[in-house]
């Protein structure tokens, strides 16, 4: 692992490319272009950049007309008000039509720090991902999340990018690919398999160190399509393991976990449980410091890891 | 076309929506005939389209963001050349392209799927930007229902629109007065709706919703303005048949039989 950075930097990195790539590439802002990074695009495209001001609602629809208009729009603010506020008009405006919109989930999870709850987005994979036709995209580094900018140029119909503020490790190097429904085994192991997607990858890789020092072999699987979900790989690694722990920075009702244990309890019940945020509001302070109060942490899995590995289902 | 056979296309539409919706057994008549003078003016008189290849590049874009009134909507795509008439009675059936609201995947000739009130607005400014954008000259059509601008999210797209100067843009508001629950101005008053528009930065022209020569002028004002442009059109809530006027009762409901054979008289019995 090199040195960190935040992902919302691989999201404005994928935009300025993609824009360069595909002169159908239009972005709609909603003034936090200069927080998210954004505004580079519109300083590069000037006539292909809409900041629209504080109006999620808008935004979300205004992006489905340019996609209607032919354009690619690439829709992002705070995930808290993009998956949000905006819901219904990413429901009924953008999926029902299958429409070619990208929203961006700027500022995703607790990891958002100081700003405190009403700025913590912990539900946004949850409710973007029960839309039809929706993917859900949660990349785990900056380089994974430019990559998974560029990749959804290839995808049809709508596509949801959450990324963070805070700087994370580089797991991936540059141009690692990210095929909707592919997960990637970043790590072996024949005890235990963690599921982790955004920040929590990188953890997830930390306590597979700490794991195999106690002698536990926990492989390690990157889902950064949380849907859809890489189920053939989920399958593979629980039935080689017989016990599944999911980490991500989300509330622990619909997101990641809401996904894997759909799958699990339906063809494969294994154990199973979660490192997530345990259906609560999150609270101001350092990022690193708010991680370890709900504990999205390395030594929080490895705990967690030990206990579920002596239950008994 | 001339007054004359203007108002027959808007009897036979009306013919076609109580036909359809008592064919359903539910639908939205009060906000569909309210609408239909409005709808037949842009699909005969104003809009560039082509019924034969209803994704015509150059064609204008309508959005019926009130897409309750779908059913007058269908009549006249369908009266317009783009499918067959006789599928109108499919409307709100299992496997319809008629589906309840409109859906733009199932039917040919919709520029957006609609339903969710307060979003048409914004979809109709979106698909706007990206005209100008690829240097289009086409405009771009949205009917609001007058209820409907209780929904905020109108407001943030009739900013945007002035923001942009999307002077190819015209809204036309059915003013109706009447909304689910009974009288807009009871349920949630949305007056000085003139002041509002204007505050926003629109070009506002009032016209009478149910006259053609009124609403030609109306129209003809919005091809010549700097601004996005609205036009308030008065209308009649149920307009044509006499008990399903300026009521909220007729707002969502089907009639009976003899209900029915009642409007079909009034429809056809005269000029009203």
């Amino acid at each position: 692992m090199s040195r960190l950075k935040p992902t919302r930097e691989g999201y404005v990195e994928g935009l300025l490319e993609a824009g360069r790539r595909n002169s159908g590439v239009v972005v709609v802002e909603g003034d936090v272009s200069r927080s998210i990074g954004s505004a580079a695009f519109g300083e590069e495209f000037p006539d292909r950049f809409f900041n629209l001001g504080a109006s999620e609602q808008d935004m979300m629809a205004e992006a489905a007309g340019l996609a209607l208009a032919g354009y690619v729009p690439f829709v992002s603010t705070y995930a808290v008000f993009m998956a949000g506020r905006a819901w219904e008009q990413a429901r009924t405006g953008v999926c029902y039509m299958n429409l070619d919109v990208r929203i961006g989930g700027a500022h995703g999870g607790i990891s958002v720090g100081p700003d405190g709850a009403t700025h913590q987005a912990l539900e946004d994979i949850a409710v973007m991902r029960v839309l039809p036709n929706m993917k859900v995209l949660v990349p785990a580094d900056s380089n994974q999340t430019r990559a998974a900018v560029l990749a959804s140029l290839d995808m049809d119909g709508p596509v949801y990018i959450r990324f963070g503020r805070n700087p994370v490790p580089q797991v991936y190097p540059v141009d690692s690919p990210v095929v909707p429904g592919k997960g990637n085994l970043l790590a072996e192991g024949g005890d235990i398999t963690l599921v982790a997607c955004g920040s929590m990858v990188a953890e997830a890789l930390d306590a597979s160190k700490i794991l195999a020092g106690k002698g536990i072999r926990a492989g390690v699987m990157d889902m950064v399509s949380v849907k859809p979900l890489d189920e053939e790989l989920l399958l593979n690694q629980a039935s080689l393991t017989g016990a599944v722990l999911v980490a991500e920075d989300h509330q622990v009702t619909g997101g990641l976990f809401g996904a894997v244990a759909e799958v699990l309890v339906s063809r494969l019940p294994v154990k199973a449980a979660a490192v997530a945020v345990m259906d609560r509001f999150g609270t101001s302070g350092p990022p690193e410091v708010v991680r370890k109060m709900y504990d999205l942490t390395s030594s929080a899995i490895v705990e967690k890891a030990e206990r579920l590995l002596l239950r008994e289902r | 076309m001339d007054v004359a056979g203007m108002k027959e296309n808007a009897r036979r539409v009306r013919l076609d929506v109580l036909e359809m919706i008592r064919a359903a057994g539910s639908g939205h008549p009060g906000g569909s005939f309210s609408a239909v003078e409005i709808l037949v003016h842009l699909y005969w008189n104003v809009m560039r389209i082509r019924p034969g290849d209803p994704e015509w590049d150059g064609r204008d874009r309508f959005i019926l963001s009130k897409g309750h009134a779908c059913p007058a909507l269908y009549s006249v795509l369908a009266r317009r050349g783009f499918f067959d008439p006789g599928e109108l009675l499919t409307l709100r059936k299992p496997g319809s392209r008629l589906q309840g609201h409109p859906s733009m995947r199932d039917l040919p000739g919709l520029d957006a799927s609609t339903g969710s009130l307060g979003q048409g607005l914004s979809i109709a400014c979106g698909i706007a930007l990206g005209l100008r954008l690829g240097r289009s000259g086409s405009r771009v059509y949205c009917l609001l229902g007058d209820g409907e601008l209780q929904e905020g999210n109108v407001w943030e797209g009739a900013m945007t629109a002035s923001h942009y100067g999307l002077a190819h843009l015209t809204a036309i508001v059915d003013r109706n007065r009447v909304q689910l629950d009974g009288a807009v101005s009871g349920v949630m008053e949305i007056e000085p709706l003139v002041d509002k528009w204007l505050a926003f930065g629109w070009d506002v022209v009032v016209a009478d919703g149910h006259s053609f020569p009124s609403l030609e002028k109306a129209f003809e004002h919005c091809m010549d303005t700097d601004f996005p442009s609205v036009i308030i059109a008065e209308t009649v809530k149920g307009k044509g048949v006499s008990f399903m006027e300026n009521t909220h009762l007729w707002h969502g409901r089907c009639p009976d039989d003899g209900e029915y054979e009642k409007a079909v008289a009034e429809l056809l019995g005269g000029e009203r």
